[in-house]
């Protein structure tokens, strides 16, 4: 029933954007609080096709996470402000009441948190917990629906898959039940699935089995998928696009090979910059971004990044930069000073000339590669 | 691996800190049974080197580092520091050396207490150990503060909520090197903060190590992080040791199936290196409360063969310095094929540390 409400009242305008299963058009969301009005998200738009993956990658506190749970609607309605439009299949669904979102949540959109031992429930047996949804949404019985449980487990690569139906969630480990959770989240066939840092929780070996998973799954459904995670190693072998967050606002959106190979914001490099890489010598010297991430409830005047940037100018700290578009289709970036172009390049040498930034933040010089040295 | 043996132990006169045959057990409940947390681990390090120890969960590496401080006390097995067995050790005698041996924990905000002050926190060491007067305590405290990037007028009267998780780090460092440690065990220090404010602690812990000749053990989950801090890294699983080698041996040859399924696993930041979906390791790590026979980690390993069920394998040398507890290690041709390599340029900078 769900898939015919949205389908059929598609309106003619959206007709042409098809191929389009998602799309965002400057979505704020604000949360009222004693301190002030935070600006979690604060104006995002991209666009999914379907079939395809996003990466959303930021630090701790950058809105990826509001982001997904905005999208989905599973943000509480007190004192959260809203704005914006997410057009799914076509519909807008921003103002979708919790009994409209009813209908999209597990049969068109699914999500898969980020703690396996806290997003399932303790006290249900994990059949209960799959079967739940498919007889909600399928309007299976009970017979069929465990029978899909079944063959669901299977093919999330849980062993013994019909001893696990009668199981409860403190008898698997942490790597089995996010295997539990994304089979809940696969079990109405969404078509697009929210991974909210899906692995953060998990050991790197049992992380590379979950990842393999989501993909394997999301090409035998032809489902998208959008991939939060504050890892960028992780997002940049398994993703289309990838939209870099920095205080609730995009700082780069861009095809992934585009990102790596030609990104434009300092925010991107500085991020690349500071993990340590396993192809780097012993004791290399990482670079770290200076400070922390901005106050979201009083953020500086022009650039969000400015205070911790190696490129700031003077005209970053008064003037905001819009999203500009780069010279490939389909990247954009904030920023005056872009990496790579020669304004970006005469910014850096004149902080690096002075030792700080307009800013006043201190810039050492770096080295242009490892192997100089 | 599962190996045991102390072949990779170095002269005693040249280690500060020596670790034989190490065993930790926890009994389950009133069942009899136990849990194999450690089971014969021997480690050492030289004076001003940092070892890493890197591994999955529950492979033991933490309760390896606390049992060096002897909190809890191991089973079995020695720890010498300074020339003495401090598992023999009672009450006054081992909390004299105590000072010597400092921790720094994962979660920074909740091992700091969130009722006291900064500048008490940071000082507290000193009033317990009665170091100099009052002035000399607040001077002491003061340059520790700068030391690790704190402003100390500033952070003095403020408390712990009102510091980001990184900033807690700091202070959590400034407490452990008040008392002038000569070794510092770091448990997953950086694992709970963002990518961008490990970089920053990673870069503090070397130039304290540097400024007050520290000898750091770092304990992490994360082998890129392991690498970039260790001058020798030990691989754990289940209790037992698999490989220790210097770090770039490690991770351009490693000679143990375990290091090299770990390796393969990491994910690399750069779209060209399509993530395998073969060669990553299967299955679970098996209870540590009945640990697999012989070698501990032939449940798993691809190259199991019916002698690793039977027998434990002994640490023995491959290469200098380098050395790895398996009855079938790799071939150098092997653990070729198992680096994950980024594209031939790499993306971002750093230069060498001096």
């Amino acid at each position: 029933m769900s898939r015919k409400v949205i389908s059929s009242t598609t309106k003619a305008g959206a007709a042409a954007a098809s191929t389009n299963l998602l799309r965002v058009v400057d979505l704020k969301t604000y949360f009222r609080t004693e301190r002030g009005t935070v600006r979690a998200v604060d104006g995002v738009s991209f666009t999914l096709d379907r079939g395809k993956t996003l990466g959303v990658v930021g630090e701790s506190g950058s809105g990826k996470t509001v982001l997904s749970r905005s999208i989905m609607g599973l943000l509480p309605k007190r004192n959260v402000i809203r704005e914006g439009h997410i057009y799914y299949e076509g519909e807008d669904i921003i103002d979708y009441t919790q009994d409209q979102m009813r209908s999209v949540w597990g049969a068109e959109m699914a999500m898969v948190f980020q703690d396996p031992m806290t997003s399932l429930n303790p006290v249900m047996k994990i059949g209960k917990q799959i079967t739940e949804s498919l007889i909600h949404h399928l309007h299976m019985d009970k017979h069929e629906a465990d029978e899909t449980a079944l063959s669901l487990l299977s093919s999330v690569g849980i062993p013994e898959p019909a001893q696990r139906l009668e199981e409860y969630p403190h008898q698997l480990s942490g790597g089995m039940r996010q295997r539990v959770t994304i089979a809940i989240a696969l079990a109405c066939g969404p078509k697009l699935l929210f991974a909210d840092e899906p692995t953060t929780a998990l050991d790197v070996t049992v992380q590379a089995q979950i990842l393999n998973l989501l993909q394997q799954q999301q090409r035998e459904r032809h489902m998208a998928m959008i991939l939060v995670t504050h890892d960028l190693g992780v997002v940049a072998g398994r993703t289309d696009h990838i939209l870099v967050m920095y205080g609730g606002r995009v700082a780069e959106f861009a095809p992934t090979p585009v990102l790596f190979s030609d990104m434009k914001a300092p925010y991107t490099e500085a991020l690349l910059k500071s993990i340590p890489k396993i192809d780097y010598p012993s004791h290399t010297r990482l670079e770290a971004i200076p400070g922390r991430p901005p106050d979201l409830i009083n953020p500086p005047p022009g650039c969000n990044f400015a205070p911790r940037c190696r490129y700031a100018q003077p005209r970053c700290l008064k003037e905001d930069p819009p999203l500009m578009e780069g010279p490939t289709p389909g990247h954009l970036y904030r920023c005056w000073f872009p990496v790579g172009t020669p304004e970006g390049q005469e910014a850096l040498a004149r902080n690096e000339a002075a030792g700080a930034t307009a800013a006043a933040t201190p810039v050492s010089i770096r080295p242009t590669n490892v192997e100089e040295l | 691996m599962a190996g045991s043996g102390t072949a990779h132990l170095r002269a005693a006169e040249d280690t500060i800190l020596r670790a034989e045959n190490l065993v930790v057990e926890f009994p389950v409940g009133s069942t009899g049974l136990k849990v194999h947390a450690v089971s014969d681990v021997s480690i050492d390090i030289k004076e001003g080197e940092t070892l890493g120890l890197v591994g999955e969960s529950g492979c033991g590496k933490s309760t390896t580092g606390r049992a060096l401080m002897q909190m809890p006390r191991p089973n079995s097995g020695e720890v010498h520091f300074e020339g003495r067995d401090l598992t023999k050790l009672r009450g006054s005698e081992l909390r004299q050396v105590r000072p010597r041996m400092q921790m720094i924990f994962q979660d920074p905000i909740s091992s700091l207490n969130p009722r006291r002050k900064v500048g008490d926190i940071v000082a507290e060491p000193l009033r317990i150990w009665k170091r100099g007067t009052k002035e000399e305590q607040r001077e002491r405290v003061r340059e520790t503060l700068e030391a690790v990037g704190i402003d100390p007028d500033a952070a003095w009267n403020r408390r712990p909520h009102q510091f980001s998780g990184g900033q807690c780090q700091r202070i959590s460092i400034a407490r452990a090197l008040v008392l002038d440690p000569r070794v510092i065990i770091c448990d997953e220090p950086v694992s709970a903060l963002d990518v961008s404010v490990q970089a920053q602690i990673l870069n503090l812990l070397h130039d304290m190590k540097a400024r007050y000749g520290l000898t750091l053990v770092f304990i992490a989950h994360d082998l890129a992080v392991v690498k970039n801090v260790s001058d020798r890294v030990a691989v754990m699983y289940l209790g037992k040791l698999c490989e220790v080698a210097p770090p770039d041996d490690l991770y351009s040859r490693p000679a143990h199936p375990y290091t090299a399924a770990l390796l393969s696993s990491i994910p690399v930041p750069d779209p060209s290196v399509r993530p395998r979906e073969e060669g990553t390791l299967g299955g679970e790590i098996p209870s540590p409360i009945a640990p697999p026979s012989g070698c501990r980690f032939r449940t798993r390993c691809p190259k199991a063969q019916d002698m690793c069920a039977q027998v434990e394998p002994k640490m023995r040398q491959v290469g200098l310095g380098h050395y790895v507890a398996c009855h079938f290690p790799l071939e150098v041709e092997e653990s070729k094929k198992v680096v994950p390599k980024a594209a031939a340029k790499p993306i971002g900078g750093g230069k060498a540390r001096s």
